[in-house]
């Protein structure tokens, strides 16, 4: 095939583009090459568009050991044990097969752990759809839990946490993040950096075919009427081969007998050998004929973009190959020698022995593009005027059920049973909590890990979304008594190239950026996935967080159902009413515009460190944080989980009942304390500044509000637990 | 009490029931499933997981291993055998326990706390158990235990049946059933009793801090039973 300027339009490179790389290599590129150019240079593994706005990112902090650039995070959890762990989307394929799209999105990101010598020991997601009322939400949502639990499930490791939510914005792009932790002795992490001349380059795992081809160029581009042609590039899982390619790779880790190592993800073995010999400053050369293939005839092309999946590149140690090829025969998986490490500098590839790509690494990696987009700052939103007598017309209860049953807050138990949790058998919080918690097998020690979003809150001002997506990762850690150590951000957006889009954004990035860098919770790791349009249409800015924490001794865990009779419930942080952007705002009463709540770092920080003081204390009974809904939907979950009911007083405040309950200002944690230990409890929070109200008093089965209104915890449960289910099941 | 828990590829409960194997006094030896040879052993156990990735029928091409012909020969010796989830799977499917596991009746993987009751405590593996109900954990895709009316009649005169789905008091209504299993069937026996498989996984009950404890009841129970 003969390369020109339209070929490489197609391959989705930018005229542009195509000059420089004709400039770089003094030549037309073959086709082989220009599919590896369009492959490094597109925007998921190239970062051209957010590069230059990455690295603002606070990514240091005394207990990391690895920030973003390798295959993934790593921190320090003492006793020479550390935390592996990233978010990944895999956004566009589970549009087009959810199904297959979601499995593999759980593989690759397992296979990035593991690549580091780490074994997967939870994995989690942030899912969202399109408006339930959208014919197409139903079938997406199904074919993406069946998919994540056929891979997870499979693999054997509990899938802890996550969270799902609605909105039209969705309709047309779904997003589907998956992140994985792993745990891995501090002295036995693996990197992807080559060094050393002649070492053997070495292929694992499942054999290459034709699926998947240009799945990451796919990535980089909007979709259109034309979207179900891509099918082809939506990779096919195989959770069993990479069960064994798990075992096998930490089988051959235990010796010392790997220089590097890299798992074949998006753009397989092209970005893989590329980026080993980036690293490493050296050149690789391969032997296409040597690539274990799963059809006949592939040609160079197909074999360097396939992106089949379940496969790793190594760089051997010379003389170890076979004890390696034993460990994989072991296992049943390919094992081949396919080229060797040398000092070109280049990437040269043999095929039928001719030379079919000889290319200078510099210019795939360095010199590839980046680019500072143009684009918008916005404006803080007027505040709304709520009129009053909209407030009096309401009737709490009815409020209340109403958001217990809205989507994006009911229980999700329907995903989350279809996922096996328990397997490896540390997991002491269950999803639906705050956080969830594995232990660190055989210790005292647990890690706490939740993924969050907040895309109502970025899309009416990105620059307070993106710090309080942050803060409530960071709160969500706490409630369960786990010390906030970094996170992992996987940054949904639409298309870069739009002045709006690329402004979300920039500014989204600037509020995480302040957010981790004010509570010491650095960015480790993570992904970026633009081109969520379809057509003109853009998805809501939709940063998802993921934290880690650490929770020294886990027999200290909170948990947030309701525990004792005659407890007394108080309310951390200062409750001012904002009602805009709530949930309350956007589906009572139906007004969308307004700023979201303001985030004050200052009380997040201190107002988390200070529970984090009385839950280590053992002051704390039960914990959760204010989110959505605000106080009321936090405390209606606390009894439904705890089935006990509550008297609710609200403090004299100036603000209305209805605000006082409903507003979601931030800082906040709902905490239950036992009688005795009330003023202890009362003295630590005015020594630290922290403000509190006392909510009320737990009792054994419903739920009053000045002693006027009540409810039955059945009632609550109902209104919490039907709605997804009904909707599945219709 | 020497045990051994046989690893297929694409096992993933054989560590954790080597967890709870050795926490209740076992030796546990982990046994690779193209060995020939059986350790010596007073408790075999085929742990949960999805062996050859359940590609085939669940358990059948983990039935053919070198290894399970080992395992056949050591159950029709008399050798107490029991099969977890993906090991009761494979036991169906070598015929050491009659029927089959189809797939969960909606279809869908479930993951949650269960009751059972124990139906026959005759055994070495539920006698001396005093209580009726415990609470165990399943994790399943194909737990809908079905077989033929002559070989459930037959099951039931020969009293094969070990535990049925139930609700906290023992009542063993349909609605209590989690997959669709013929007559609520959660485990059932070999004619002689030394071999059981069943859904639930005691291995994740072995703790206050996880699902629940009646796995530690079972575990303790269990080995001295065998003693």
């Amino acid at each position: 095939m003969i390369v020109n300027e339209q070929v490489a339009i197609d391959h989705g490179l930018k005229k542009e583009e195509y000059i420089k790389i004709c400039e770089l290599l003094k030549r037309t590129p073959n086709i082989t090459e220009l599919g590896i150019f369009s492959a490094m240079w597109n925007e998921h593994c190239s970062y051209k568009s957010s590069r230059l706005h990455l690295k603002k990112l606070p990514t240091k902090g005394k207990q990391v050991i690895q920030g973003p650039g390798e295959n993934a995070g790593v921190v320090d959890i003492g006793d020479n044990d550390a935390i592996v762990f990233k978010i990944e989307s895999h956004n566009h394929p589970s549009f087009i097969e959810p199904y297959q799209g979601a499995a593999t999105g759980v593989g690759g990101i397992m296979r990035d752990i593991f690549t580091m010598g780490a074994r997967p020991i939870a994995n989690l997601n942030s899912l969202h759809f399109g408006s339930p009322q959208n014919k197409k939400t139903k079938n997406l949502l199904r074919g993406v839990v069946h998919g994540i639990g056929g891979y997870g499930n499979c693999m054997g490791v509990p899938t802890i946490a996550g969270q799902t939510n609605f909105d039209s914005s969705y309709n047309g792009n779904i997003l589907v993040n998956a992140m994985t932790l792993g745990l891995v002795k501090k002295d036995k992490i693996f990197y992807s950096k080559a060094a050393g001349l002649n070492k053997p380059v070495i292929y694992v795992g499942s054999k290459t075919g034709r699926d998947g081809i240009h799945g990451a160029s796919m990535a980089s581009a909007s979709f259109d009427e034309k979207i179900e042609e891509k099918k082809p590039t939506v990779q096919v899982g195989d959770p069993f081969t990479e069960k064994l390619l798990l075992e096998a790779c930490l089988e051959l880790m235990a010796g010392d007998s790997i220089i590097a190592i890299q798992d074949m993800g998006a753009a397989g073995l092209t970005s893989s050998s590329i980026e080993m010999a980036s690293k490493g400053n050296l050149g690789i050369e391969i032997n296409l004929n040597k690539v274990p293939c799963r059809e006949t005839k592939m040609t160079p092309y197909e074999i360097m973009l396939s992106e089949s999946q379940e496969r790793m590149l190594i760089v051997l140690e010379k003389g170890k190959e076979e004890k390696a090829k034993k460990i994989f025969d072991k296992w049943n998986l390919d094992f081949a020698i396919i080229g060797k490490t040398t000092n070109s500098k280049k990437i040269e590839l043999f095929f039928d022995n001719k030379q079919v790509t000889d290319i200078p690494i510099n210019t795939l990696v360095e010199n590839s593009p980046m680019y500072d987009r143009k684009w918008k700052k916005a404006k803080l939103p007027k505040k709304n005027k709520i009129k009053k007598e909209d407030l009096k017309n309401l009737k709490i209860m009815d409020v209340l059920k109403k958001v217990l049953s809205n989507p994006n807050v009911c229980s999700k138990e329907w995903i989350w049973r279809q996922y096996d949790h328990t397997v490896m058998g540390d997991t002491i919080q269950k999803p639906g909590g705050d956080s969830g918690v594995v232990r660190v097998h055989g210790s005292d020690k647990a890690v706490a890990a939740s993924v969050d979003s907040s895309a109502v809150y970025c899309w009416a001002h990105p620059l307070t979304g993106g710090k309080q997506v942050v803060c409530e990762s960071f709160r969500n850690l706490i409630s369960v008594g786990a010390e906030p150590i970094a996170i992992t951000n996987c940054l949904n957006f639409g298309s870069p190239e739009n002045e709006d889009n690329m402004g979300e954004f920039v500014e989204c990035v600037q509020g995480i950026g302040e957010a981790a860098k004010y509570l010491k919770f650095p960015v480790v790791s993570g992904n970026v996935s633009f081109y969520n349009q379809t057509k003109e249409v853009g998805i809501k800015p939709t940063p998802s967080i993921g934290g880690v924490g650490l929770i020294k001794d886990y027999k200290k865990m909170i948990t947030m159902d309701f525990k004792e009779v005659d407890n007394i419930v108080l309310v951390i942080g200062k409750t001012e009413g904002h009602i805009d952007q709530s949930l309350f705002a956007r589906n009572i009463l139906d007004e969308k515009n307004g700023p979201p709540p303001e985030v004050n770092l200052f009380n997040e920080k201190n107002n988390g460190e200070t529970l984090l003081k009385l839950i280590d204390a053992g002051h704390i009974k039960s914990a959760h944080d204010v989110s959505i809904g605000g106080i009321i939907t936090a405390v209606a979950k606390m009894c439904i989980k705890g089935n006990k009911g509550i008297n609710l007083k609200k403090p004299k405040y100036l603000i209305n009942e209805i605000e006082y309950y409903f507003a979601e200002d931030q800082g906040r944690y709902i905490i239950e304390v036992s009688n005795d230990r009330l003023k202890k409890v009362a003295d630590i929070l005015n020594k630290n500044a922290v403000h509190y109200d006392e909510l009320g008093t737990i009792n054994d089965g419903q739920l009053f509000i000045n002693e006027k209104s009540k409810i039955t915890i059945d009632e609550l449960k109902t209104s919490n637990t039907n709605w997804l289910k009904d909707y599945m099941n219709k | 009490m020497k045990s051994s828990v046989i690893t297929f590829p694409g096992s993933n409960c054989d560590r954790d029931m080597d967890v709870a194997l050795k926490k209740f006094g076992f030796k546990n030896k982990m046994v690779w499933h193209n060995d020939a040879e059986l350790p010596k052993s007073d408790l075999v156990v085929l742990p949960g997981g999805f062996s050859y990735g359940d590609y085939l029928r669940c358990g059948s091409m983990a039935s053919k291993t070198k290894i399970m012909k080992s395992v056949v020969n050591f159950a029709n010796s008399g050798g107490i055998v029991m099969g977890i989830c993906n090991g009761f799977q494979i036991l169906v499917e070598t015929g050491l326990v009659p029927g089959v596991l189809l797939r969960n009746k909606y279809l869908e993987f479930i993951c949650k706390n269960v009751f059972v009751k124990i139906i026959n405590n005759n055994n070495a593996f539920f006698k001396n158990i005093d209580i009726e109900v415990l609470e165990f954990h399943i994790a399943h895709n194909e737990g809908n235990y079905f077989c033929t009316n002559d070989q459930l009649k037959e099951i039931e005169d020969n009293e094969q049946i070990a535990i049925n789905y139930c609700d906290k008091n023992g009542n063993t209504e349909e609605q209590f059933n989690p997959n669709g299993s013929i007559k609520n069937i959660a485990g059932i026996f070999n004619k002689q009793k030394n071999v059981l498989g069943m859904m639930p996984h005691p291995e994740r009950m072995i703790d206050p801090f996880l699902s629940g404890e009646d796995g530690s009841l079972f575990f303790s129970n269990l080995i001295n039973n065998l003693k």
